[in-house]
């Protein structure tokens, strides 16, 4: 491990200082080495010879002359060192003791030739001695690839490597900041190279007027580094300049005003997102429980259900993997819906209007079913893979970002609720659920056949639960137990919101969900829970029928 | 009490019948006791007669959920509010008489610190939270364990029952009420032991709970209770007020304009189920050696409720017979097949509301038909509890 | 109103405090009216059930109330029996007692009783028990835990019984009782609980010709002691019994007389040949 002695370890620090401040000044005298294409090659070409001694040398280096060949690397060539860099950064580069040429050494052990990224199939992993780096070569390292990416690199790379840069300012990195804003077009990387200028101004410069108005171009900028340096530049103690101090206060002040609005609108989303799992865990209740007054206490194991169904569509199409959360949404609305509808028809149908009987014998079905997951499955909690295009994040600024798969929820929760909206007000069926549910007896004197409508609906509500699944199994562990989580929260949204009423369900839900991550900072997340669930035990002893309550004399 | 001449004016084959029954029931509890203690403390270990303390431990907890079940059967059977909440006061009564045990250790603790529980040493608290005073006064914990799930109850039925909540949105709000609490409870900073709860107890009233007799005193304190519980619920029951509680079951709305005032009915009523499930909860804890959070798990309380479905609502024997029934039947079944013992359960639920909607007692009914039967237990069971 | 003023108002010497007044004042009848309905209005999502409905009963009076279906004659009586909260409007039992600021089971003990359209007995107890239950007495929890029947109680029951004529049905359960036997207990009860105003809702309704016959008499023999409205569909039920009749219609008062009067009232006619022709 760390052997070094701590002496050695300052030595090549401030070699490394050195070396770099001496290539900060070679490159502002030489010129823009990098403008185009052409101009790479050229250098490149005549020193090709010196980069591969480079490159055998490399191998064998201690780390204060890995540090130095790096240094020279980096004035000799461009872009075709990334993956030297990123290969050595991440602890993958390797050399064959013999001959001294390097290797990369993935993670799976698969050995590829450095440059071209091919399987080198003539060596084996175990002839290979790894390139070992330290901290400070790391540093060294990452900035060089972002010196790399800011010049060469996609619009992505470029915003990255330029943070990256702020990181740390030095002569050396201004310079590069300087020569890359030249040439930059993008205006989110322009105004973080912008802010870095400024930055490096705000510290160095003699002038206060060029400070103070270098101080102010940061105001508003979220990166933490901007933030640290106007801390430092705030602080009466280590700053002197009172004109500077203020300036630096005021953008403080700015900034974190609008930190807290970000932290705001986050907290609202992740309320929303909340709020969205909530809809959908819910809606599938509200249409059983509002048109049927059918408490189905097996409703949090459709949910469950459908994440297993997820589950099983990616066992058997692993090649899909990308397609198999879009594959199994109508497959789970499928496996869920028609499991309701066999409950409906075995066992609901026979307790009509019999409402506490029937939360029994569904709760019975609701063992029945987590017992039999339990035994086909396991009880032990499967994982379900997300795939590519809903992981990561969208990075709005460094302090504010939304991950895909809550956003993805969001707006499937949305979608899932217009249909659902649609279908009741739009086609036959939603007329005759919605005549069922205002007058049952009238709609069986008109004709309509309240056996088929119930059924229908039952299956639909069960469908609705089992998408909700697929949902959530993006978002926790499928387990038999994971709708049982589910069950208490859902029936307190369609409680809240009125049943009977989709708008009260949606409006429940999202205020809800909102309110539980409003309190969750200041209480925590369990006493968020119970507070939630007294206020709504309140909330009924005021309003028994909900936010929305279904209204005229029928509801009696 | 009523006169006889009025059971006579009654017509009173039901008030008979009911009358009769409490007495088999008491009868046949104290035979029980009797017994079963004798053959535990009197025969010989070796002798095929002799009776194990284990056994004696596992009557003592079918007894606990006897009560507990007569508890619920006396405000769904009776009254027609399903509580699926009754775990909650049955927990809250056994983290009275848990908190009682744990102050009785003493410093015998793993840590031995005179004063603090175990966990409290562990999570560096240096005094006991105020509501821990004056526990390891048996009087006191005992009257908290009875206050506490008390008062809860005529809080939360003081509210639900005066803005009407009923059916199923009170059933909603109770199972609301315990997953709350269970919430609650989990979290160590609530100052009852978190997820382990309290365990380790060592003595009750100065007696080893791990001696014999203490188990064989338990468990009669136990039948005791079940009994007095039985006679009370009975007396209630078969009073005026019970044919009011009744009435209030089969239309609540035609008994206030008879100027009964429903709402006060059912909360006392409520209240009482409750100190009876707290009842039930103090007296089980010592008895299993343990209380933790998980007792408060909605699970448990609509298991209740299937119990006295099982055995018939409405009746309070069927109570009695259904947690028993059930109870013995989870112990052989988890023993023998683990992982059918859910299924079991499930599908009872099925089949009891689908098939035996009047339970057990329904069947013996049916059997022995019982003319007139009309109040006290002889079988109100109605069905529509629900609307 | 100033502070002073407020606690002079407080302690006026000439005035007893609410809560200190007897509970159970009895029905100030010293103007010979019984039920002051004025300005009544109830509306269920924009439907006006009742609208601005006056509505006056003589002590003593026996009246019936008719009108098509939705004219409002249930929800008056709801309104009156403390299940339906009016939007605008007062009504007055006797000179004094507000009974928009009671309750259900307040109206009930104030001597208020009320049989409904369908008739609702307890099925799973007997008759006796359902006679029992609505027996003029303390409805307080403490006093039904411990109540007993007393002999004048049991023969006050034993009337009823004969009145009604279920004697022979006294001890089997209300729920196996017919369609007119339930009727009828429904009338016992509401007899055993002794009101001073009657409220009675379709009392005929599931009852043989001759059935009908008998309760017209009935009724006819408690007015005069109590007061008695009825609200009733059957014309001839009516005739047979009506001395005054009000017509509703849309929520309020359209005619009110005698049969005849009403009968040959302009208004009615047009209403009646228009829906019932």
């Amino acid at each position: 491990m760390n052997v070094l002695p701590i002496s050695r370890l300052c030595l090549a620090l401030v070699l490394l200082l050195a070396s770099s401040l001496s290539l900060g000044q070679e490159q502002a005298e030489a010129p823009a080495a990098a403008e185009t294409e052409v101009a790479v090659q050229a250098p490149a070409e005549s020193s090709a010879e010196r980069v591969q001694t480079i490159l055998q040398q490399l191998a064998e280096a201690n780390y204060r002359e890995k540090a130095r060949l790096i240094t020279t690397l980096d004035q000799l060539s461009g872009k075709e060192m990334l993956p030297l860099y990123s290969a050595m950064l991440e602890g993958e580069l390797h050399y064959l003791p013999g001959d001294l040429s390097l290797y990369r050494v993935t993670e799976a052990g698969e050995v590829t030739s450095l440059f071209t990224q091919q399987a080198a199939a003539s060596v084996m992993a175990d002839e290979l001695e790894k390139i070992r780096v330290n901290n400070s070569l790391r540093k060294q390292l990452r900035e060089s690839i972002a010196r790399i990416q800011l010049l060469y690199g996609d619009k992505g790379e470029r915003e990255i490597a330029a943070a990256t840069l702020l990181d740390n300012m030095s002569d050396e990195s201004i310079a590069l900041l300087q020569k890359a804003r030249a040439s930059e077009q993008d205006v989110d990387v322009l105004g973080l190279l912008d802010a870095g200028i400024a930055m490096y101004t705000a510290t160095t410069s003699d002038s206060t007027a060029e400070r103070v108005s270098a101080v102010r171009s940061l105001s508003g900028r979220l990166e933490s580094p901007v933030r640290n340096l106007l801390t430092q530049l705030a602080d009466k103690e280590r700053e002197d300049d009172d004109a500077v101090r203020q300036a630096a206060a005021s953008a403080l002040k700015d900034i974190e005003g609008k930190i807290k609005f970000f932290e705001l609108t986050e907290t609202v989303f992740f309320g929303m997102s909340l709020g969205s799992v909530l809809l959908l865990a819910a809606i599938g209740l509200a249409i059983t429980f509002g048109v049927m007054g059918v408490i189905n206490m097996a409703h949090g194991e459709m949910i469950m259900l459908g994440a297993y169904t997820t589950y099983v569509v990616q066992l058997l199409l692993p090649q899909w993997l990308e397609l198999s959360v879009l594959i199994a949404i109508p497959a789970a609305f499928l496996v869920s819906g028609a499991v309701g509808v066999i409950i409906e028809r075995t066992v609901i149908r026979h307790l009509h209007g019999r409402a506490l009987e029937t939360l029994l014998a569904t709760f019975g079905i609701s063992l029945i079913l987590q017992q039999l997951v339990r035994t086909v499955f396991s009880p032990l909690n499967r994982q379900v893979a997300t795939p590519e295009w809903l992981s990561g994040s969208w990075v709005i600024n460094p302090v504010f970002s939304l991950t895909y798969n809550r956003l993805a929820i969001l707006i499937f929760a949305l979608v899932v609720f217009v249909a659902l909206l649609l279908i009741m007000k739009r086609t036959s069926l939603g007329l005759y659920v919605r005549a069922v549910s205002q007058n049952r007896d009238m709609a069986k004197a008109m004709g309509i056949k309240t056996e088929r409508v119930d059924m229908m609906t039952f299956g639909l509500g069960s469908g609705i639960a089992g998408v909700a699944g697929v949902a959530l199994s993006q978002l926790t562990n499928v387990g038999p137990n994971l709708g049982q989580s589910y069950i208490i929260d859902s029936f307190m949204v369609v409680v809240f919101g009125g049943v009977g009423n989709l708008f009260g369900t949606l409006v429940g839900a999202f205020s809800l969900g909102i309110a539980n991550k409003f309190l969750e900072p200041a209480t925590g997340a369990v006493l968020a829970n119970i507070l939630i669930l007294v206020f709504i035990i309140l909330f009924i002893q005021k309003r028994p029928k909900g936010l929305f309550p279904q209204k005229g004399r029928a509801a009696e | 009490m009523m006169s006889g001449n009025a059971l006579l004016e009654r017509g009173g084959m039901g008030a008979t019948f009911a009358a009769t029954t409490t007495r088999w029931v008491v009868g046949i509890l104290f035979v029980l006791t009797l017994l079963a203690s004798m053959a535990n403390l009197l025969i010989p270990q070796d002798s095929a007669l002799h009776v194990s303390t284990y056994t004696i431990t596992l009557l003592g907890k079918y007894l606990c959920y006897a009560l507990l079940a007569l508890a619920v059967d006396v405000v769904w059977g009776y009254c027609g509010v399903l509580s699926l909440g009754h775990a909650a006061f049955f927990a809250l009564g056994g983290y009275g008489m848990g908190m009682y045990l744990m102050r009785q250790i003493g410093d015998r603790g793993v840590y031995g610190n005179p004063e603090l529980p175990d966990f409290m040493v562990f999570l560096n608290w240096d005094a006991l939270p105020w509501y821990w005073f004056g526990m390891d006064q048996f009087w006191f914990a005992m009257l908290m364990a009875l206050l506490v799930p008390g008062l809860l109850a005529f809080v939360f039925g003081w509210l639900a029952f005066r803005s009407r909540v009923t059916g199923v949105y009170l059933s909603i709000m109770t199972q609301a009420l315990t997953y709350a609490l269970m919430l609650a409870f989990f979290r160590n900073e609530m100052g009852f032991g978190g997820n382990n709860g309290l365990t380790d107890f060592k003595d009750i009233l100065g007696f080893s709970l791990q001696s014999d007799n203490v188990r064989v005193v338990l468990f009669a304190t136990t039948a005791f209770m079940l009994a007095a519980a039985y006679v009370a619920s009975h007396f209630i029951m078969s009073s005026r007020f019970g044919r009011v509680i009744v009435s209030i079951r089969d239309s609540e709305a035609r008994t206030r304009f008879m100027g009964y005032r429903t709402e006060n009915y059912k909360v006392w009523l409520f209240v009482y189920s409750a100190l009876l499930a707290a009842v039930a909860g103090a007296l089980y804890v010592p008895q299993v050696g343990i209380i933790n959070p998980g007792e408060f798990s909605p699970i448990n309380s609509i298991e209740v409720v299937v119990w006295v479905a099982l055995g018939g609502r409405g009746t309070l024997y069927g109570a009695i017979i259904g947690a028993i029934l059930v109870n013995y039947a989870k112990t052989r079944f988890t023993a023998i097949l683990p992982d059918g013992w859910l299924f079991a359960l499930g599908a009872l639920f099925v089949l009891v509301t689908l098939f035996l909607p009047k339970g057990i007692a329904g069947l013996l009914a049916k059997i022995k038909p019982a003319k007139g039967s009309g109040n006290g237990d002889g079988g109100v069971a109605a069905e529509g509890a629900s609307s | 109103m100033s502070l002073l003023d407020t606690t002079r108002e407080v302690f006026r010497r000439d005035q007893v405090w609410p809560f200190l007044q007897e509970d159970h004042a009895p029905v100030d009848v010293s103007k010979q009216m019984i039920l002051y309905v004025e300005g009544l209005s109830v509306s269920f999502d924009g439907f006006k059930a009742l609208n601005d409905l006056n509505l006056y009963i003589k002590d003593g009076e026996l009246r019936c109330l008719i009108g098509a279906n939705g004219a409002g004659k249930t929800t008056l009586m709801d309104v009156i029996t403390g299940k339906t909260r009016c939007d605008k409007g007062s009504v007055y039992f006797g000179q004094t007692i507000n009974l928009l600021k009671h309750s259900e089971a307040e109206i009930a003990e104030l001597g208020i009783g009320r049989k409904f359209q369908k008739p609702t007995v307890f099925e799973a107890h007997t008759v006796f028990d359902n006679l029992e239950l609505a027996l003029k007495a303390d409805k307080g929890m403490w006093y039904t835990l411990r109540a007993a029947l007393s002999s004048s109680d049991i023969d006050r029951i034993d009337s009823i019984l004969d009145l009604v004529g279920l004697k022979q049905q006294r001890f089997q359960q209300a729920g196996a009782l017919s369609h007119g036997q339930k009727q009828w207990l429904e009338i016992g009860m509401l007899l055993a609980s002794d009101p001073r105003l009657l409220l009675i809702d379709e009392p005929v309704a599931g009852m043989t010709a001759e059935e009908g016959e008998r309760t017209a008499e009935l009724l006819t023999s408690l007015a005069g002691e109590r007061t008695v409205v009825v609200v009733e569909h059957d014309m001839e039920f009516v005739r047979s019994i009506a001395r005054h009749v009000t017509v509703l219609h849309q929520g309020s008062v359209l005619a009110e007389g005698t049969m005849d009067e009403v009968q040959n009232n302009a208004d009615v006619r047009a209403v009646y040949l228009g829906e019932e022709a």
